[in-house]
């Protein structure tokens, strides 16, 4: 294909996104959150071995769980997205299976989370 | 005829093979592989809130193998990789404000967050025992 376009008009475009910061602050505030969201999260798995079915419903439909599940869910589910990606970006070369990966994630995570929210609803409102 | 280099005396970037990765270093790679871990541990997790909302008949299956020998390494995995990259998770937080990169402190805190990762552990696995 013949190259039409100047030089500078190739470089143009292919500095900074001006979105990369956003990122950067996303995976900070998502961090801070994770601080006591995951503690909680922690301390309640560990228990989940021992529980009956009907155990964990019940603790899952009261209301102050299933809130903080949800928010677990959207903050974990937003920092892993990020995290990935850095490792992606870092250690995946060749833009084709690169921008795979990246989307995968981006797709992947989604799902989960979209999953983890309608679980979490329909559990929480089933009682 | 054989003649061996002489040792250079540039400074040369430390190879992976043949270098020790400082304690500083180990921690900084843990947290990587970690939050991987962490990442895959996470789809496990919302397959067995899936399986919760399904029904007692799948959180059976999902409680059988949690309560397995092999499930529990599992779990008890998934949670220390947790609380490390939490506490790690810390450290980062704290270099973001520009401090505690001098190499002694860098040191110190290493040591600092390791025993507070097994102070937490400890402290789940007491929790976990107690209340069950």
């Amino acid at each position: 294909m013949p190259r039409y376009r100047s030089p500078i008009a190739r470089a143009r475009g292919l500095g900074p996104a001006r979105t990369g910061l956003h990122d950067w602050w996303r995976q900070r505030l998502t961090a801070v959150a994770l601080i006591p969201l995951g503690l909680w999260f922690t301390f309640s798995l560990a228990m989940l071995p021992t529980a009956s079915y009907p155990a964990v419903v019940a603790w899952l439909q009261a209301p102050w769980n299933s809130l903080l599940l949800l928010s677990f869910i959207v903050s974990v589910c937003c920092h892993s997205m990020l995290g990935l990606q850095t490792v992606v970006e870092d250690y995946v070369h060749g833009s084709e299976l690169k921008l795979a990966c990246l989307l995968g994630i981006k797709l992947g995570f989604s799902f989960l989370a979209l999953t983890a929210i309608y679980a979490t609803l329909r559990i929480a409102l089933a009682g | 005829m054989e003649r061996t280099n002489p040792a250079p005396s540039r400074p040369l970037s430390p190879h992976l093979q043949a270098y020790r990765l400082p304690l500083t270093a180990l921690l900084s790679i843990t947290h990587r592989i970690t939050g991987v871990v962490l990442s895959l541990g996470l789809v496990g997790l919302v397959l067995a809130l899936f399986a919760i909302a399904q029904g007692p008949a799948a959180y059976g299956a999902v409680h059988a193998s949690l309560s397995s020998p092999w499930g529990g390494v599992v779990l008890w995995a998934w949670i220390a990789a947790l609380i490390f990259h939490l506490v790690h998770g810390v450290r980062h937080l704290f270099w973001d404000t520009g401090r505690g990169y001098s190499l002694t402190s860098l040191n110190r805190y290493a040591l600092g967050e390791l025993a507070a990762a097994l102070v937490l552990f400890s402290a789940v696995a007491l929790s976990a025992t107690l209340l069950s």
